[in-house]
């Protein structure tokens, strides 16, 4: 079990806590704080599942 | 609302959605190639695809005509409250990510083609591969229908009236199914994928526009709210845990669906699905564009009769009609592909947990394929009936209800690939827990998927399926518990003697 696994957990702590984002401002091209901040997490998580996914895969060539 | 035909929009519809039937028809004789089992070849598309069509292929299918639709709709009666849709599609990917390539090795392995085969093979007990099975098929029926709603919504936009379009609708999609089997609905998603893209980015750059720019579509959609006194921009305090638990549920329920399953089983290898979990969710990002039409909505002016109609009536009204039309053929097309994977999944299930497993155990892969096919049929012909004569709303509670069921599987489905610790006669258990307890807080709180908790000074209100599935996990571990220490004291027994 390698930890760079946990990373796949931050997107859950990024949106588990509600009064974090539930604002209007700071305002992004006309979005309130609260549609921005959950849409910047879409590539994000996509982001960090990449970096596992490197990982790993850097592990099991050098295995192999 | 009674809608005059516009003909341009309803000519390109027609043309749209022969053209996608012809490249059903033609997928039979796509890619094909020599394995030992029709019904791998029919139900997983010959287990071939590779990343590109396999993002397709689920990105077509788990978000549904119903979900273009429901989503946008629901932010129009809610306001943020709808938008849980995204953080439940942000959730979703790590969970695949860390699970379903495990889940695919298994089953490429042991020649499994469903989630209930899996399970069988783990724990060899009839009674728990059943359960998951009749879930997953009932699960599906529901949902199936609630395409129809979708399909029947746009030709309502599109000022078709009567049953005969949504029959003629149906009977292609069942055809194109019974003789292409996956390979259909893996190459139409393509196209269909590639028009709701296509759809959602010119909607997103123009609809703006017309409507004086994003600050000014949330500026009159709070006004709508607050004049309506219900639903705002922000969530209210008491809406937060509702609004994680939710999105935590969902996600969690979304994998355990056949049709989605289908779609992890058909890929080509544990890799195709991890780039998949890292691709997928550029999907995401057209749902949280197309819920914020739910938004526009209040700021285009409309006035709807039904909140389904927001996403149609904004094409409708703001677009010309062939782009409308475009439109309205990508989001019917978005009907039918999910369709066909769900009538597929759930054919699978059928033929190889209940026909395999009850009524003819001898039976040819050949033989397979021909009941799949068939009961791929009756299926869809099921979920016709079921809208043209049952009340609409009966589908939508029984698709709510089919979320909380389907979440009750998760532990059968997903434990055995990391432990070998649980029995299967405490998952069974935990099961039906879950299903009849789930149901129960879903009848209690009128088919609404929220349950409140009292304590003595505070209350918490959370997702039923949510629940179900802690009371589920729960009885899952007792039992194992209870098994684990029963067994021992049979084997010290056998030492002393």
């Amino acid at each position: 079990m390698r930890l760079v696994w946990l990373i796949l957990l931050i997107p859950f702590a990024a949106v588990a806590w509600v009064p974090f984002y539930n604002h209007t401002t700071p305002a992004l091209f006309g979005f309130p704080f609260f549609y921005w901040y959950q849409l910047l997490w879409v590539p994000l998580t996509s982001l960090l599942t990449y970096l596992v996914y490197r990982t790993l895969a850097r592990d099991s060539r050098d295995e192999g | 609302m009674k809608a005059e035909i516009d003909w341009a929009a309803l000519a390109v519809f027609v043309l749209l959605l022969g053209l996608v039937t012809a490249i059903g028809f033609g997928a039979a004789r796509w890619r094909r190639i020599k394995t030992l089992s029709p019904l791998e070849e029919w139900g997983l598309g010959g287990r071939q695809f590779g990343t590109w069509i396999t993002w397709f292929l689920i990105g077509g299918d788990i978000y549904t005509a119903y979900t273009m639709i429901a989503v946008p709709a629901l932010v129009y009666a809610t306001g943020a409250f709808g938008f849980f849709a995204l953080p439940y599609t942000i959730l979703v990917y790590p969970f695949v990510f860390a699970v379903m390539p495990i889940f695919w090795k298994v089953a490429k392995k042991n020649n499994y083609m469903t989630a209930a085969d899996v399970v069988y093979g783990r724990y060899g007990y009839r009674p728990l591969e059943l359960a998951v099975a009749l879930t997953g098929v009932i699960a599906t029926m529901p949902y199936i229908a609630l395409q129809l709603i979708g399909i029947e919504t746009v030709f309502h936009t599109l000022g078709i009236t009567g049953k005969l379009p949504l029959i003629a609708a149906f009977l292609i999609l069942a055809l194109n199914t019974y003789s292409s089997g996956l390979r259909a609905p893996a190459l139409i998603a393509v196209v269909k994928d590639t028009m709701i893209y296509i759809v959602v980015i010119a909607a997103i750059l123009l609809i703006p526009f017309k409507l004086g720019g994003y600050s000014a579509v949330f500026e009159t959609a709070d006004a709508a709210f607050l004049a309506k006194g219900s639903g705002g921009i922000l969530l209210t305090p008491a809406q937060f845990a509702p609004y994680v638990s939710l999105a935590l549920g969902s996600a969690l329920a979304l994998f355990m669906y056949p049709h989605a399953l289908t779609g992890i089983l058909a890929s080509a290898s544990a890799n195709t699905i991890r780039k998949n979990a890292i691709l997928l969710p550029a999907y995401s990002t057209v749902l949280a564009l197309l819920a914020l039409m739910g938004l526009m909505g209040h700021a285009a002016g409309l006035k709807l009769t039904n909140n389904n109609d927001v996403v149609p009536l904004l094409f409708k009204t703001l677009f010309s009609g062939w782009f409308a039309g475009f439109a309205f053929a990508a989001i019917a097309i978005g009907a039918m592909v999910p369709a066909a994977i769900m009538s597929i999944g759930a054919a699978n299930l059928f033929t190889r947990n209940f026909w395999k497993a009850y009524i003819n155990p001898n039976v040819t892969s050949a033989g397979e394929a021909k009941v799949a096919k068939m009961t791929s049929l009756a299926l869809v012909a099921g979920a016709l009936l079921f809208i043209l004569f049952l009340p609409t709303q009966f589908a939508l509670d029984l698709q709510l209800l089919g979320g909380l069921w389907i979440l009750q599987t998760l532990p059968a489905v997903i434990f055995g690939l990391f432990t070998g610790w649980f029995r299967a006669l405490g998952l069974l258990l935990g099961w039906a827990a879950g299903f009849l307890g789930g149901s129960w807080l879903a009848w209690l709180n009128d088919f609404k998927p929220l349950h409140t908790l009292h304590f003595s000074s505070a209350s918490i209100t959370l997702y039923s399926g949510l629940l179900a599935l802690a009371v589920n996990i729960a009885v899952a571990i007792l039992v194992s518990v209870v098994l684990h220490w029963t067994a021992r004291g049979d084997r010290d027994l056998a030492g002393v003697n």
